[in-house]
């Protein structure tokens, strides 16, 4: 990313507090366009409250964030949508008892324009509009390799295949940053290197910029171009793969410290 | 418009026609003698709970939301539309009696949209047991403003409504409020409110601002809840804010529940056996609560769904079966009837 480019995402200071514990603070972080950046940290670190921040659940109580240059804080969670940042779910949130197909649709709906009139006298424009998005959604469906389930139930498919739905209905909203908070878990290996070629896949052809949160340390080595690592709510290290793997402080915050040296410290 | 769709409405429309016509033979023809006018009178109040019941089914069944206070939309639109009847009698005003029927419908729809939008800005901040409470506690307050306005008859009987709900059109404005519902549950704010039912949360992370389809549903089925209410009060002609209690408004939520939650076949089936059923067993008047009950433990038990569950009555796929070119997609809604 050159220095005159404004970044995709562009996180100042944020930080969260609830009550007297400081879940995340400081959070500074940059993602360029089309940049693949993860996110990592031991259990309870803070990195779910992260992407719930920039999703607007959660409103930082410092500091700032934008999304291509415009600030985000204060957005409710749809419009933080609509500006252009989708997420999925650590555990899968579908809408369960609906299609496949119907779950991408939902996530198109605010690109439809038709009116409630329309709806009703089902004019020209709600045939046409209904049409279009079938078209998109069977298309996004392909990207993911659901193109054949599309009339499934949600809740029939299979793990693997339900968290690439999820990625497939975030892809729908039309989105420039895609957060993905643990897509590889629970898969088998697998399923892991499928997910792995479809996030490379959507990466070139929706030219998008990824923020992943994963526990899957192959799967974060081989994608991530820079891995940010947070620990207590706060950031550790900054770095490429090969950096982090070799940084001191983020071997201790995951295997704890040597105990001689510790004893030391003592 | 695509031409299988086209034709699809069409035949589910002949379809309503021919129940149309057969009730009509039945009524005129005068088969059933000096008990027309009573089976009559029956047809036409399960014509007005269809649209209560399909109206609460949208909340319940489609929005996943519990509504206990629907009697109190009924009873606005009813008494909304009541005044507005009785004052247009009273100031000579001469209207076609079908201009004025149709007129009274709307205000009492649109009264009841309105008391929609402003009980539904404040409540659907709730959700679930919560929002339960708040449309019972708002149906009371209604019924107790009802029973102290000097417009509305006080606490007396409210009478002299005039007599504008016949049954041939009580019909068709009942297929063609649920024909209005079914196209919108089949559109692009049926499936935002579906989304919302399975997952507010990932709704909301998928563009859809929650609150606004919340309300907008809220308020379409006050509207109908109204349109109901004003069946009602030209059909009564007398009324009085008891007659809308709490009582009232969870018959309609068992109905909901039997026919099946998120099915307007089963809300129409539902409301159709349950108004007949109290006539029916007449006989048996005071065991007809316990059945009710008897009814509403043995569906929970075997068909949590209700008897219907999202399943819906499709014209024209049964002709398609019995033509053996097999199952096509469900398209029907306004021909599922009596």
């Amino acid at each position: 990313m050159s220095s005159k480019e404004i970044p995709v995402l562009k996180a100042q200071n944020l930080g969260i507090q609830f009550g007297g514990l400081k879940a995340v603070t400081d959070f500074n972080m940059e993602i360029g366009q089309s940049e693949l950046v993860g996110l990592i940290g031991p259990n309870g670190a803070g990195k779910t409250t992260v992407f719930n921040m920039l999703t607007g659940v959660y409103q930082p109580t410092e500091g700032s964030y934008y999304l291509n240059g415009v600030k985000m804080n204060g957005k409710k969670t749809h419009q933080v949508v609509e500006a252009g940042i989708a997420r999925t779910f650590q555990n899968i949130r579908l809408f369960k008892k609906m299609t496949v197909i119907e779950n991408v649709k939902t996530a198109m709906n605010m690109h439809m324009h038709y009116s409630l009139a329309s709806a009703i006298f089902r004019s020209a424009k709600y045939w046409k509009e209904e049409a279009e998005i079938e078209e998109k959604a069977l298309k996004l469906l392909d990207v993911v390799h659901l193109k054949d389930k599309a009339y499934v139930v949600a809740e029939n498919l299979p793990y693997g295949q339900q968290r690439r739905l999820e990625i497939a209905r975030a892809l729908a909203t039309g989105m420039k940053l895609l957060l993905l908070d643990e897509p590889a878990a629970g898969m088998n290996p697998s399923e892991t290197a499928e997910l792995l070629e479809i996030i490379n896949v959507i990466r070139d052809q929706f030219k998008i910029s990824v923020l992943l949160i994963e526990h899957d340390m192959s799967l974060v080595m081989k994608i991530c171009e820079r891995i940010q690592v947070i620990d207590y709510g706060v950031t550790i290290a900054k770095g490429t793969p090969e950096e982090i793997a070799n940084n001191q402080r983020v071997i201790e915050a995951y295997l704890g410290k040597d105990e001689e040296e510790e004893a030391a410290v003592c | 418009m695509p031409k299988e769709k086209k034709v699809s409405y069409l035949i589910n429309f002949i379809g309503v026609a021919v129940v149309f016509l057969l009730l009509m033979a039945l009524f005129e023809s005068n088969v059933l003698g000096t008990r027309t006018n009573y089976i009559r009178g029956i047809a036409t109040t399960a014509c007005y709970t269809i649209i209560m019941v399909a109206s609460l089914n949208l909340l319940t069944g489609f929005m996943g939301e519990f509504s206990l206070g629907h009697a109190g939309f009924m009873s606005v639109g009813a008494y909304a539309s009541a005044v507005v009847s009785l004052a247009l009698t009273e100031s000579g005003v001469e209207l076609p009696t079908f201009v004025l029927f149709i007129l009274v419908l709307l205000v009492g729809g649109v009264a009841a949209a309105i008391t929609g939008i402003l009980v539904g800005v404040p409540a659907l901040r709730l959700r679930g047991d919560y929002l339960c409470i708040v449309t019972v506690a708002f149906a009371e307050i209604i019924r107790v403003i009802f029973c102290n306005l000097e417009i509305t008859g006080g606490g007396r009987t409210l009478s002299g409504i005039p007599s504008l709900s016949n049954f041939y059109w009580v019909f068709w404005v009942m297929v063609i409020c649920v024909a209005i519902m079914y196209l919108y549950v089949r559109s692009r704010f049926g499936r935002t409110v579906m989304a919302i039912r399975e997952d507010y949360i990932a709704a909301a992370a998928s563009g859809i601002n929650v609150t606004f389809y919340k309300v907008l549903t809220f308020t379409v089925s006050a509207f109908f809840a109204g349109i109901a209410g004003a069946i009602y009060a030209h059909y009564m002609t007398a009324m009085i804010p008891t007659n809308f209690n709490f009582m009232y408004s969870s018959e309609f939520l068992t109905e909901v529940i039997i026919g099946g939650t998120g099915s307007l076949t089963g809300s129409i089936i539902g409301a159709t056996f349950l108004s007949a059923l109290p006539e029916l067993m007449r006989k048996f008047a005071t065991y007809r609560m316990l059945a009710y009950s008897v009814v509403l433990v043995l569906v929970m038990i075997f068909k949590p769904g209700g008897i219907f569950g999202t399943w819906e009555f499709s014209l024209t796929r049964i002709l398609k079966k019995l033509a053996g070119k097999g199952e096509t997609k469900a398209v029907t809604g306004g021909a599922a009837h009596e």
